[in-house]
């Protein structure tokens, strides 16, 4: 059984090079603060704070990190009441 | 005046101690003057390592407190005259090194010996940081493990910027030693190949040390692996290494590769 399932089992090392090219990547760029994604994650939450009061829990920050492009998805849930005290 | 070398990884229990020894051991075989500095303070095992535990009286927390004289605090091998260590304090922490004290004993030992060979502990902390200061040559010992090689990463990172040598505008030399390198794992496939590694990381090959049971027989012995069995293939690798901190350029050997005809007959002595 487990020489059958060592056999079709694909092998672990490809994928931990990409993984690791991409993070490294990553790691090497952010050094002294210069990540461009986390930085522009700052900024926009940053910007928001400063018009409607910002509920940790109802903001929720999705980052992807890919080799050629990274995706940045900021979700910010705004209660009615909040808009209307600021303006 | 010696050269100073560390041995440093980031992530713990990849081989920095058992490479300090063996690399040490291996240097002072072929004649060089050479001390193992262990800067694990509160953690000490080099002096374990190299069978030294039952000797050690003062240790480099107390040299650089002005407790004892250098001279008082090293201990010679009993089996090799040049190979010396100065093992670290286990009853202190590690905030009891001072950058002046470090200084000062380096230093000193550079004038005395052709290498010091400074055993670094793991993490980035103070020890780390200290270990790799004056450090003329670095040693990254790595596993072929993604964790491993990310703190790696990080830790040249650290040598190109907060070293003595990085300072001043010189470029730290730096040499990748591929420690525990399983030959089953990599022909299946399921481990970091030697070029993968290489080529992330980017720095000079010094050898490649395989995972073995000969290394773990000479930690129980408290023998650096080159001294216990010096025919065995790690301690190859490990001469090997130590040669080509010397200058010498050598073909690498990766474990478990096929050797042709010539390699098995001539493998173990040009190796």
């Amino acid at each position: 059984m487990n020489l059958f399932r060592s056999f079709f089992r694909s092998p672990s090392a490809p994928s931990a090079r990409e993984r690791l090219q991409v993070l490294l990547a990553h790691e090497r760029a952010s050094f002294g603060d210069s990540d461009l994604v986390n930085k522009l994650r700052d900024e926009i939450l940053a910007v928001i704070a400063k018009h409607i009061q910002v509920d940790g829990d109802k903001v929720s920050v999705k980052m992807e990190r890919g080799a050629q492009v990274s995706t940045l998805a900021v979700d910010i849930e705004i209660p009615f009441e909040t808009t209307k005290k600021a303006a | 005046m010696g050269k100073v070398i560390v041995v440093t990884s980031g992530k713990g229990g990849v081989g920095k101690t058992t490479s300090s020894a063996a690399l040490g051991a291996a240097l002072a075989q072929n004649g060089d003057k050479v001390v193992v500095v262990d800067f694990d303070v509160g953690l000490r095992n080099l002096d374990l390592i190299m069978g030294a535990e039952r000797r050690v009286v003062y240790d480099l927390v107390n040299v650089i407190q002005g407790e004892a004289k250098l001279t008082q605090a090293l201990i010679r091998d009993k089996r090799l005259e040049t190979l010396y260590l100065l093992p670290a304090s286990q009853t202190r922490d590690k905030d009891n090194l001072t950058s002046e004290g470090v200084e000062m004993v380096i230093s000193a030992l550079k004038k005395a010996f052709d290498w010091v060979i400074c055993d670094s502990p793991a993490g980035i902390e103070r020890g780390a940081t200290l270990a790799m200061r004056h450090a003329d040559i670095a040693i990254v010992v790595t596993n072929p493990e993604v964790s491993s090689v990310r703190d790696s990463d990080r830790i040249i990172g650290l040598l190109d910027s907060k070293t003595l040598k990085a300072e001043s505008g010189e470029r730290m030399e730096k040499h990748l030693l591929l420690t525990r390198y399983d030959p089953v794992r990599a022909q299946r496939g399921d481990m970091l190949k030697v070029d993968d590694v290489l080529e992330i990381l980017s720095i000079p090959l010094l050898g490649i040390i395989p995972e073995s049971m000969d290394v773990l027989r000479a930690s129980n012995l408290g023998s650096p692996i080159t001294l216990a069995d010096g025919k065995s293939v790690p301690a190859m690798a490990y001469f090997d290494a130590a040669r080509r901190l010397k200058g010498e350029t050598l073909p690498v050997t990766v474990p478990g590769e096929k050797r042709g005809f010539f390699g098995k007959i001539f493998g173990r002595k040009a190796a």
